[in-house]
């Protein structure tokens, strides 16, 4: 089966590295990868822990059929508790590492304690150790991946690292793997800078084997056709074709959420990705996939030779990580810039040095409202003037984040903390602490609820109501595919497979490969309650940590302030009439919390 | 008629599924470490490049081997490594200027692409058409109209 039956335990603090047997009934309830890390850190730690400190755990968790011949076959998830919500952090990253990891014989690594001084892990076949990091302390993510493979003359080494944001306290530094793929979110890597902890370096020649290997080759070439059908769009246009529908729904943020459509979109949607200019210059040169992916929606673009960004550094003349949705929405519309190029520079500073582009985008967004109202000016900025659509200072602070210089240190806050610096916290445009992505929940009914409840704070990826939402703009029958997506979506993070493919494969379809991976009978019906279980042992991590009904909330101008335009126009969203319909289908008490009923369906008393 | 591993790189997206595919049909089990195909990546991942056996005519690794464990099936034009002669000397992985026969530390033998029989299980899994399994007396073609197609419209490079 495509368990390898181990993990790896990582004390800091002492020094130790110590391989222990997988949990099998762990495994078999909580599926794998997001799933497993929850239940490995609720087993591992207290949620009251300072997530900066010592005692929080950090786990890296392969999913039962990563590693394996099916599509989208490469994602890990990085669990830990986060320092921008103080909630359960889980954050999902493809790329070649976590496929590695399985190669190298181990289903999840757990990190606890924290180091005296920078060191990073090397696992090469059976050759586990703590290294010291003084040489690359301070360097860039990919000036780290390329000194480790030479430091151990291995090309071959996959590596997930840490670059300068996330050892100097940036609060939503990201783990970059393989250059620039990212557990992106929810400030996982502030917490393995925190660790001292500087990377993670791989190389894993061990095989993969499934239970029942005909049967899956079966499945999983029937899916992959399937896979293909549906996905055309993301392979040849990225999630960046996500910009045109929301500009003409009207639920594309806009200068910090005041506006929900942006006039300069089509300067930086992914047709404009394509468009070849008066120049000769095409943003885009190709797409790319993650380990076993048949889709292929990364994007590798360059940017134009004389743009102000580069036209004196040489050194970002090379093809890089192109813009998806979620970059083009964070250093487009939500600053107002309509700059493919500088958007496109910004996207190589955030895999560089390590950060969230979303949290990073709307904490600057917010910091623009701030010097827009004059609340702060030049003088606080390093004398950068923080106009909206200014697209030099979209750029310069993006840097300026990444090596937390000057008023980059402010926005390396996060937009709760700087917006209650400031003495306007109205203007963070955040749940639990978490920025916003690129939905308007005014527009979006459904998705609101989504983040609202969301269990890392404000997230798209944690549950899907899409067309729900595009379907009817009120608030009315959205509880119900909110909790059921919410369920289904934690099963699917937990397969070690991206929900990218959830447009093509339903919880039959995921049964099937599941079923053919691993052991035990695994159908529709148990992943689904197994997602249920999930979602729940994150709640009630939360809960312990000491978050409320008072966190399932929405900022006030998503609650007040009605759209100003598109097709959600005149309305706010419905959060007060959704929530207490959600807690009721969840079988949460009126407190959100789960009832000892609940518990006991799920087998969490 | 003779044919032959074709890849073409500028189709490649990195996806690996030609490695598992390899060591699936080779080793009964999914391990890139093992496959007889690989895909390098080179600028920021800007370009894949697949890369296994050419199945040279007159192969470096057989005539290096002293035991005569690499024999050619006339058929395919493929160059077979017996794991019963091999003694896993490495001389062919020397001798090969391509690096495409590898030592194996597992089975203390060598590994290389032997075509899977005339079905290379690569070529079926690539979900894009970078690696097809053509006429060997005419591999060129295809780049070959792609280019007077540029002729044509007058943007040759």
């Amino acid at each position: 089966m495509s368990w390898q039956g181990k993990i790896l335990r990582v004390n800091l603090t002492s020094g130790e590295v110590t391989p222990e047997p997988l949990n099998m009934e762990w495994a078999n309830d909580y599926i794998g990868e997001r799933g497993l890390g929850t239940k490995y850190l609720w087993e591992n730690m207290d949620p009251k822990a300072d997530p900066m400190g010592p005692d929080n755990v950090l786990i890296f968790a392969t999913g039962p059929l990563t590693g394996t011949s099916a599509s989208t076959s490469g994602r890990y998830a990085v669990i830990t508790k986060g320092p921008l919500t103080g909630a359960i952090a889980c954050s999902n990253s493809g790329g070649k590492f976590g496929a590695e990891l399985k190669y190298a014989g181990f289903d999840l690594l757990l990190v606890e304690g924290r180091s005296e001084k920078p060191v990073y892990l090397l696992i090469e076949g059976d050759e586990i150790s703590l290294a010291s990091a003084d040489k690359i302390w301070g360097k860039t993510v990919w000036e780290t991946d390329e000194w480790i493979k030479k430091q151990h003359h291995n090309p071959m080494l996959k590596i997930a690292t840490i670059g300068i944001a996330g050892e100097r306290g940036v609060r939503y530094a990201a783990v970059v793997n393989d250059l620039h793929r990212a557990a992106g979110r929810s400030g996982v890597g502030t917490v393995m800078g925190a660790k001292n902890l500087k990377a993670i370096a791989v190389r894993g020649t061990g095989g993969v084997r499934v239970k029942d290997p005909q049967r899956f080759m079966q499945v999983t070439d029937e899916m992959k056709n399937l896979l293909a059908k549906e996905t055309g769009g993301l392979t040849k246009y990225g999630t960046n074709a996500m910009m045109d529908t929301m500009q003409e729904f009207g639920g594309l943020p806009t200068n910090n959420f005041q506006e929900v459509q942006f006039d300069g979109y089509d300067k930086i949607d992914a047709k404009a990705m394509l468009k070849t200019d008066d120049t000769g210059h095409t943003n885009l040169l190709t797409n790319k996939a993650c380990f076993g992916c048949t889709i292929a929606c990364g994007r590798i673009a360059h940017i134009r030779k004389d743009h102000f960004t580069i036209q004196n550094r040489k050194e970002y003349w090379h093809a890089s990580g192109g813009l998806e949705y979620e970059t083009a929405f964070a250093f487009g519309p939500v600053v107002g810039v309509d700059d493919i190029d500088a958007c496109t520079f910004a996207g190589y500073l955030m895999n560089e040095h390590g950060m969230d582009p979303i949290s990073f985008g709307v904490t600057l967004a917010a910091a623009m409202e701030l010097y827009e109202m004059g609340v702060i000016t030049t003088d606080d900025t390093d004398g950068v003037e923080l106009n909206f659509g200014n697209a030099e200072a979209l750029t310069v602070m993006a840097e300026k984040t990444g090596k937390q210089e000057g008023f980059g240190e402010i926005l390396g806050m996060g937009s709760k903390l700087m917006c209650e610096k400031y003495g306007h916290p109205e203007l963070s445009m955040t749940v639990k602490g978490q920025e916003f992505a690129g939905y308007d929940s005014r527009a979006l009914q459904g998705m609101g609820l989504g983040y609202a409840t969301g269990n890392r704070g404000a997230c798209h990826l944690k549950h899907d109501t899409f067309e729900v939402d595009m379907d009817d703009q009120t608030g009315e029958g959205k509880a119900e595919p909110c909790k059921t997506s919410q369920d289904w979506t934690a099963a699917v993070d937990s397969s070690g497979l991206c929900m990218f493919t959830m447009g093509a494969w339903g919880a039959p379809e995921f049964a099937a490969q599941l079923d053919a991976d691993s052991e035990g009978d695994w159908t529709a019906e148990r992943l689904m309650e197994s997602g249920e279980r999930i979602w729940n042992l994150e709640r009630m991590f939360n809960l312990a940590a000491g978050l409320t009904r008072a966190d399932d909330t929405l900022p006030e101008r998503l609650l007040k302030d009605p759209a100003p335009s598109g097709t959600a126009k005149g309305r706010v969203n419905e959060l007060d009439r959704m929530l207490p319909e959600y807690y009721d289908l969840r079988g949460w008490n009126e407190a959100g919390e789960p009832t000892e009923d609940t518990l006991g369906r799920l087998g969490l008393s | 008629m003779h044919r032959m591993l074709h890849m073409e790189p500028s189709l490649c997206t990195g996806c690996l599924q030609c490695e598992m595919a390899c060591s699936y049909e080779h080793e009964g089990e999914f391990n890139p470490a093992r496959s007889r195909i690989r895909v390098f990546e080179f600028e920021h991942g800007r370009t894949s490049v697949p890369y296994t056996c050419t199945q040279c005519v007159e192969a470096w690794c057989m005539k290096a081997c002293p035991t005569a464990a690499i024999s050619v099936n006339t058929e395919l034009g493929a160059k077979l490594v017996s794991p019963e002669a091999c003694v896993g000397c490495k001389a062919c992985v020397s001798a090969c200027p391509f690096g495409t026969i590898e030592f194996n530390p597992v089975s203390g033998k060598v590994d290389k692409c032997d075509l899977c029989g005339g079905d290379p299980k690569c070529v079926s899994a690539c979900p894009t058409d970078a690696i097809t399994y053509v006429d060997a007396g005419a591999s060129g073609v295809g780049r070959m109209q792609a280019s007077a197609q540029q002729a044509a419209q007058g943007g040759a490079s």
